[in-house]
């Protein structure tokens, strides 16, 4: 039985809430359906392509009903949940469309936590679908029963138990609904196995009713008079950019605002690729591992305009000598973030595209000169630089991988010093084309994202390379997905950069913990990473020298049909500079001239 | 914004530096806020309310719950204490979820607040009397009585809830249940 060919089931645009209106002839045939069928017949007017999953006995119908019939997605079986939601946002990212997860109750709804949690600080739209014991167990200590709904609670946008076959179409529509809408995020929905069992007619509703949840849409009129006076009275003014434009989709319009204009740009590490690294206005990063002239930057504006950003701790250090001088402008989707750590002088509650739409006409070129050459200062007084020898280095590693693509790859890190070389040695041109875990900060996220962003550019149809940066620490935590990129044959770089140390933590020991190097040394633990790689039916490449770096880059890059995993084993005493140390005011910038002694 | 917003950190420094006066109310002004809360009729709706407020570490005082005229919505009241900048971020944390349908902060406005209390106090011959004079003063119910305890039902904002059952301190109080606090903002005639 194929599901077109009874029942026409209207095509949903997937992006948008433009949604057609049904033909005359459709659901009319309202014969009723199980559970399952339904959940799977509701996917597909989603317009989900591909869904990343695990089965166990809870979800067991809906593996039956995959079989059964031949759904117009693809299922990835990933090895592990957590792997599964990491490649639901790496696909999320990459496409702009929303993630899904399918696994079973009890530890396949634990495994998802960390990856919920993940998106729920990211914002990344996803909706994951747990098992659940049936109805009448629930509560009872059943067998693989958790409560997924109660342990996930805040680290959701919104989660629901669906106790009714009857609201499960409903339910599905208004999860991806709420996931990819406003501040988009993750959206947990609990199927207890009755409900997959039990029958109802199927009718995909075509919109959607939430009457406690509305969408921002463009700004307050009075306020954004308010904001453009604000910008055109500056002297100092300066974009802070956040992951919000890209997700709204209002990078272009952005650069076209900030060329314009002549207002430098600095983002946040979700914001990069929002404003292309190269343009002369791009002060690159700012924060705790940011620019020196885009810190400085900020210490000296007048005006600050926040797109889509959240003023987070990483960003602002010491919160009373952040940006001391400047009024601040927020444009912002999400209400709860608006004065939450910064004051907002003129605060503007919207989607980014649609406010930057309205400041749009209301801005001309301003005469920025000054403040720019002062800017200019900065980045010559302290550029970002390390030590050139014979050594291979993880900065080296990164600016090789970025001659090798000219920055037109999708990039994706785990966290820790790979991860700020990246942001800073990358330099990121395009909107999603750097993905990373930056909230929640978690090790284990960069490899599975990066199978979930190649599978979703595969279906896009582009030919970009997807180059995953990880660390010998982070690399491990979820590698066994490795075996699943290379069934799908998934030509994906794996670049370990391998210092044999948990590098950031060794970092914060070395400068602030008298170099007590308690347990971060891994030289022990580390697998073979080639063996690793080949074990896992990938290739296996490794570099001690930059020769052979570059040597075993281009060999990685005629490899088509599979990932390919270069370790680089690279000095283990390098450490990210410029640094604002943890609570530090944005000022006081370790920069790499006054390292401590102790550096070797 | 209210002249009596608490500034943040980076504000004050921003208003020394142009050598504006900093009014001493200025640094904190903590006081109890009244939030009356729609919600969707549901039990997940509730403890999400709850969940929040527990999970971003703000104070709760009170909750009370109960459904309105339409039966498909939960009307709450928190009790809450804090700054008006933690009372702001609370209205919107709280607006943000979907399950809200209203949210707003009584405490702004001209509002009437109620509790009710049931106290259980146990009487001899000898405080009988004066423990009914009390009640007469607060104007409170016998809802019960036995050869030795009277129950007494009593409605009324919060501070005259406490200042009878402080007066009861003076005999044998064997048992207290407080609803919490509800409230409703006076009907406004529009000028």
């Amino acid at each position: 039985m194929r599901y077109d060919s009874h029942t026409k089931i209207h095509p949903v645009v997937p992006s948008g809430d433009a949604i057609p209106e049904p033909g005359p002839e459709v659901f009319t045939a309202q014969q009723h359906l199980s559970g399952a069928e339904i959940l799977l017949r509701s996917l597909q007017a989603e317009g989900v392509k591909i869904i990343f999953g695990h089965p166990g006995g809870a979800v067991i119908k809906i593996y039956d009903e995959m079989a059964r019939t031949t759904p117009d997605f693809q299922h990835i079986l990933v090895r592990h949940e957590q792997g599964g939601t990491h490649a639901a946002e790496g696909y999320a990212k990459a496409t702009g469309k929303v993630g899904t997860v399918l696994v079973t109750s009890g530890p396949g709804a634990t495994n998802t936590v960390t990856g919920i949690a993940d998106a729920y600080m990211d914002s990344v739209p996803i909706v994951v679908f747990t098992g659940q014991v049936p109805t009448g167990l629930i509560g009872n200590d059943a067998f693989q029963e958790c409560d997924a709904v109660g342990i996930t609670r805040s680290i959701t946008k919104h989660s629901y138990l669906v106790r009714d076959v009857k609201d499960l179409a409903r339910t599905v529509k208004e999860a991806y609904h709420i996931a990819r809408t406003g501040r988009p995020g993750p959206v947990l929905v609990d199927l207890p196995k009755d409900v997959l069992l039990a029958k109802a007619p199927f009718h995909y509703p075509t919109s959607v009713d939430i009457r406690g949840y509305t969408v921002p849409g463009t700004g307050r009129p009075d306020k954004i008079q308010r904001a453009a006076r604000m910008i055109m009275a500056s002297e100092r003014p300066l974009l802070y950019v956040g992951g919000g434009a890209i997700s709204c989709d209002a990078t272009a319009l952005l650069r076209s605002i900030a060329q314009r204009t002549r207002i430098p740009v600095t983002t946040t590490l979700h914001g990069l690729g929002a404003f292309p690294e190269e343009d002369p206005l791009s002060l690159r990063m700012l924060g705790m591992h940011g620019t020196w002239w885009a810190n400085q930057a900020v210490q000296h504006s007048d005006l600050i305009v926040a797109v889509g950003a959240r003023f987070d701790d990483r960003v602002t250090g010491k919160l009373d000598s952040w940006a001391p001088h400047a009024n601040i402008v927020h444009i912002e989707i999400d209400q709860s973030c608006i004065s939450k750590n910064v004051f907002a002088d003129c605060a503007i509650l919207g989607d980014a595209h649609l406010v930057l739409k309205q400041l749009d006409p209301l801005l001309k070129r301003k005469d920025t000169d000054a403040w720019l050459a002062q800017i200019e200062e900065w980045r010559q007084e302290c550029p970002l630089e390390y030590e050139q020898d014979e050594k291979l280095r993880a900065q080296g590693v990164i600016e090789m991988l970025r001659d090798k693509t000219r920055g037109n790859a999708v990039v994706l890190t785990d966290v820790g010093q790979h991860q700020m070389w990246t942001a800073q040695y990358f330099r990121f041109l395009h909107p999603r084309t750097h993905i990373t875990s930056g909230g929640l900060g978690t090790m284990g996220f960069g490899m599975p994202a990066s199978m979930g962003a190649a599978f979703g550019l595969r279906e896009m149809g582009s030919d970009m390379p997807v180059v995953c940066i990880s660390g010998d620490g982070g690399f491990v935590m979820n590698a066994q997905e490795m075996s699943v990129a290379a069934a799908h044959k998934l030509p994906i770089k794996l670049a370990v950069i391998n210092n044999r140390f948990l590098g950031m933590v060794r970092q914060w020991q070395e400068l602030f913990h008298a170099e007590r190097y308690s347990h971060t040394d891994l030289s022990d633990t580390n697998p073979d990473f080639v063996k690793l790689a080949e074990a896992h039916h990938c290739v296996g490449l490794c570099a001690k020298t930059n020769q052979q770096a570059i040597d075993i880059i281009d060999e990685a890059w005629t490899v088509h049909d599979r990932p390919v995993l270069m370790e680089f084993q690279v000095a283990k005493e390098e450490m990210v500079f410029p640094m604002v140390p943890a609570g530090a005011a944005t000022g006081d910038m370790i920069t790499q001239r006054i390292v401590p002694n102790s550096f070797v | 914004m209210s002249a009596s917003l608490v500034l943040t950190p980076q504000q004050i420094k921003r208003k020394k530096a142009a050598g504006e006066p900093i009014e001493p109310n200025e640094g904190e002004l903590i006081r109890q806020h009244t939030i009356m809360v729609l919600v969707e009729n549901s039990i997940g709706s509730l403890i999400r309310v709850v969940n929040m407020f527990a999970a971003r570490g703000f104070n709760v005082d009170s909750i009370t719950v109960g459904p309105t005229a339409d039966e498909t919505i939960s009307r709450m009241h928190v009790v809450t204490t804090g700054n008006e900048r933690i009372i702001a971020q609370i209205l919107r944390q709280l607006s943000r979820l979907v399950d809200t349908i209203e949210v707003s902060d009584l405490t702004e406005t001209n509002y009437v607040e109620r509790e009710l209390c049931l106290i259980k106090v146990r009487y001899d011959a000898r405080s009988r009397a004066e423990i009914m004079d009390v009640n007469t003063v607060f104007r409170g119910k016998v809802v019960d009585i036995t050869p030795r305890t009277f129950t007494f039902e009593l409605t009324g904002p919060t501070p005259k809830i406490d200042a009878f059952i402080d007066m009861m301190r003076n005999h044998n109080i064997l048992e207290v249940a407080r609803s919490g606090r509800v409230a409703m903002q006076r009907h406004q005639i529009p000028s």
